[in-house]
């Protein structure tokens, strides 16, 4: 039943307090518009979502949640004294991080946490030959970034998702 | 209830100074670094920590003076868009084939 | 304290900006100046909300949110333009 006319819950709860932050009013009438936004939307998109990945484990996204968080203030620490220190020492490389991931919604937030996470940036992804082009500042082993970033990431990830 | 007041508006400022910090070391990265792919880091710590200190900032100091949730929304919608723009940028100086310090990957255009 | 730290604030983002700017003038490279132009409109947002803490006004957030949408919408025209060179296919 829930299903049926919430074919999305997490999207429509996303929408509707999108709707209820933007105009910052919690009066009857925004709350109505906002619960109608968030069931209409879905329904009216669901053709284009198809592939849309569930998450399995609300815990594991957390988790992931948080680890990203942290890691983005630890690596920014550590890349701006990279960006202030001598350049001239820095070696930056392109890896090719292979990918688990199946899903293209999964592997485009993996891509995006690569890039959110400082110190790496996802230039392309290259869905033919299942691998991300990735850009690191400064990397003296570029197997052991990988091994890092996919255990990190993209484990969790394919725990969430499970595709 | 002063304490907490007093509290509150020294996390601002400190949440203040942290963004700006980062702020400013993103756009010295922008002038700095050598190469444009090098570059490309700069405008993600400027959003991730920048923004993201400014973020905490004002909604620490809307718990005292009721200000909107709108930078909460700004803030979601960078860190979305981000990571789009400097994959588009990245791809756009692959396929121009830009200097850069770490070698090239063979096919540029692998993309599609 | 408070205003002491919103100062600072407005003078680092103004820096950044300036940098920004530096960047956007040298080039060398299309691709640097829209990488500029990209950075210097997020730390025109940061800049924003940061005026929005000082004027205790969230009419500055609608500029702001004006912003990021035009910014990025800009930058993803601008990159695919650069790539491909076109912009709808």
């Amino acid at each position: 039943m829930i299903r049926r006319w919430l074919p999305y819950p997490l999207l429509s709860a996303a929408l509707f307090a999108g709707w209820l932050m933007l105009t910052g009013d919690l009066s009857a009438g925004h709350l109505l518009l906002a619960a109608v936004l968030g069931a209409a939307i879905p329904r009216i998109s669901a053709p284009f979502l198809e592939h849309l990945p569930r998450v399995r484990s609300p815990s594991a996204a957390l988790r992931l949640l948080l680890r990203v968080t942290w890691d983005i203030v630890i690596a920014n620490v550590a890349v701006s004294r990279l960006v202030l220190g001598p350049t001239g020492r820095l070696a930056p490389v392109f890896l090719h991080v292979p990918l688990a991931l199946s899903n293209p919604q999964s592997t485009a937030l993996f891509a995006s946490i690569i890039t959110m996470t400082p110190g790496t940036v996802s230039a392309v992804i290259d869905t033919e030959n299942r691998e991300l082009l990735v850009h690191a500042l400064d990397c003296r082993d570029p197997d052991a970034l990988i091994a890092e970033i996919k255990e990190r990431y993209e484990k969790p990830l394919l725990e969430i998702f499970g595709c | 209830m002063m304490n907490t007041a007093t509290a509150l508006e020294w996390l601002v400022a400190l949440m203040l100074l942290v963004g700006s910090f980062f702020t400013l070391v993103g756009a010295i990265g922008l002038v700095r670094l050598p190469d444009f792919f090098m570059r490309l880091h700069a405008p993600t710590k400027a959003t991730t920590l920048g923004v993201g200190g400014m973020l905490l900032a004002s909604i620490a100091y809307s718990v005292n003076h009721g200000v909107s949730l709108h930078e909460l929304l700004i803030t979601l919608f960078l860190f979305v868009t981000a990571p789009v723009s400097a994959s588009l940028l990245a791809k756009a100086a692959l396929r121009l084939r830009l200097k850069s310090r770490a070698p090239l990957p063979e096919d540029p255009a692998s993309g599609h | 304290m408070l205003n002491l730290a919103i100062n600072i604030a407005f003078c680092a983002i103004g820096l950044a900006m300036l940098l920004c700017l530096v960047r956007l003038v040298r080039g060398p490279d299309a691709a640097d100046r829209i990488l500029a132009l990209d950075t210097l409109y997020i730390n025109a947002i940061a800049l924003l909300i940061v005026l929005g803490i000082r004027m205790a006004s969230a009419v500055y957030f609608e500029a702001a949110l004006l912003i990021a949408l035009m910014g990025f919408v800009a930058t993803v025209a601008l990159a695919r333009y650069l790539e491909r060179g076109n912009i709808m296919e």
